[in-house]
């Protein structure tokens, strides 16, 4: 079986998850949410996941808790989460933002708002998707810091900032971290079938590239069998996601 | 009390916050009967939805407080991103949490209250006006405090509600309407149904009997209240009406919404 570029892309969300022990998952965007409820069924059984609502649910979906918006912002303070968020437009240092293109005064495309983004990225783990990496996307400096990246939060614990991570930013060509001495964005693994020079082409600015860039690795059969059949037997992952 | 009563105790220049999250459980009607006054030059405080859309689209806001405006299903609210992008009112663009906070702060009656959130975005350059606060303990940590939210008034929805002004909601989130009302000088309530009080029992567990008639002024039976907007377990989004709402423009949608014919 041959996996698809969504299907590298569930592979490459539910690793944000690996060995995460017993947090709550917060996938936002299709293949995201896929990927947390693979990565429950197989790599991280301790996840707790949301139905999008109010409830925790586990992997068959039955209700095993309650988590109302008040509840879901105390948990984001308590630290136990990794949230992966979507991107309008993401920098080098990994800040995100969601709330408007342009000038903030007279924005030129006014988007959602700066949402729960300032305080998820400096209390839990926060990861992103963007499901189609361009320069659009992938700017050299977003318009609106929404999600504080690493120049932002600094190294002083005195400003906020002692829990602020990035574990890593997913898109359709790839995978990318922070892990350079500068925490400036680095090419972490391909999707195979992508080449370094594809991502450059689609990036704004000058990524860390390694001698050696791995690919992302190949999904097991187990784990393909699963997406098709249970987690999105429609197949809607191809919709966020082609090729 | 009925809807038009209860917005005729509103002024323009009023801070009004907005209960509900989105597109879900807003008080629809009491906004439908605000938009059929005259009252405008408005401060709104709300986690936005259609509710913010309307007014903006209407011309009635002098400034937003607000994380988000969003039809949930359909992402982008497009009569407030129409109103933003001509700059037809002032914003104050908060975080979710620095927002809860606010009111928290409001509703017992403190200055300010102490958020890791904030710091390190540019939610510090929109809001010049936050300032930050250093814990007085060993650990020393810089934090935003966010201000009291206060509110002249607060719009709500519930599923039921007794005369008294006790209010019950019965879907699976309270949002934050309780803290609403217990950030306002007053608070009107609108429900699916007025019951008597003995009924709340038989509509749901203690927990769900949400507001207390201490923080109510005023209560408005309103069926279909929250519509187009969720109201669970009563009715869910009416998402062919949120798509018409979307995809009309703003004078002819509000010419059918507020002529009373269309619920």
């Amino acid at each position: 079986m041959t996996a698809t570029r969504a299907e590298y892309c569930v592979i490459a969300c539910a690793e944000a998850w690996r060995d995460a022990g017993e947090i709550l998952a917060s996938p936002m965007g299709l293949i995201p949410s896929v990927a947390a409820r693979l990565a429950r069924l197989t790599f991280a059984p301790d996840l707790l996941l949301t139905d999008g609502e109010a409830m925790i649910v586990d992997a068959e979906g039955t209700v095993e808790g309650w988590l109302p918006y008040r509840q879901h912002l105390a948990l984001v303070t308590g630290g136990r989460r990794h949230v992966m968020m979507g991107a309008s437009q993401l920098d080098r240092y990994g800040n995100q933002n969601i709330s408007c293109i342009g000038d903030w005064e007279r924005p030129k495309r006014q988007l959602l708002g700066v949402r729960g983004a300032p305080v998820n990225t400096l209390n839990n783990p926060t990861s992103y998707w963007v499901p189609k990496h361009s320069r659009r996307v992938f700017v050299e400096k977003v318009d609106m810091v929404c999600g504080v990246g690493y120049d932002h939060a600094g190294s002083d614990p005195v400003v906020g900032a002692r829990f602020h991570r990035i574990p890593r930013v997913v898109s359709d060509l790839g995978v990318f971290d922070f892990a350079t001495p500068d925490h400036s964005m680095r090419l972490a693994s391909l999707h195979p079938g992508v080449t370094v020079e594809q991502v450059t082409e689609a990036t704004g600015f000058a990524l860390s590239i390694p001698s050696d860039v791995p690919y992302t690795r190949e999904p097991t059969a187990q784990e393909l069998k699963l997406i098709r059949e249970v987690l999105d037997p429609s197949g809607a992952r191809a919709r966020e996601v082609a090729v | 009390m009925t809807a038009a009563e209860a917005v005729s105790r509103l002024e323009s220049g009023m801070t009004l916050g907005i209960g509900g999250w989105g597109s879900r459980r807003k008080p629809m009607e009491l906004v439908r009967a605000l938009l059929r006054t005259e009252i405008t030059d408005l401060t709104v405080v709300s986690y936005g939805g259609p509710d913010v859309g309307m007014l903006a689209a209407a011309g009635r806001l002098r400034k937003l407080v607000a994380p988000f405006v969003t039809l949930d299903s359909i992402p982008l609210e497009p009569h407030y991103r129409a109103a933003r992008e001509r700059g037809a009112f002032e914003l104050t663009e908060i975080d979710e949490a620095m927002f809860m906070w606010g009111l928290h702060a409001a509703a017992n009656r403190l200055p300010f209250l102490p958020v890791r959130a904030g710091l390190g975005s540019d939610v510090m350059r929109v809001n010049p006006g936050l300032r930050t606060v250093t814990s007085p303990y060993d650990d020393g940590e810089t934090f935003v405090a966010v201000p009291a939210q206060r509110l002249d008034a607060a719009l709500v929805h519930v599923n039921r509600a007794d005369r008294q002004g006790n209010g019950q909601y019965l879907g699976p989130d309270p949002y934050f309407d309780d803290l609403f009302c217990e950030a306002a000088d007053a608070a009107y309530v609108s429900c699916e149904r007025v019951v008597d009080t003995v009924e709340f029992a038989k509509e749901g567990p203690p927990q769900s009997l949400l507001l207390k008639r201490h923080v109510v002024t005023g209560v408005v039976e309103a069926p279909g209240g929250a519509h187009f907007t969720s109201c669970v377990p009563d009715y869910g989004r009416d998402e062919e009406a949120q798509r018409e709402y979307a995809t009309t423009p703003w004078p002819e949608f509000a010419a059918q919404y507020l002529d009373g014919r269309t619920t």
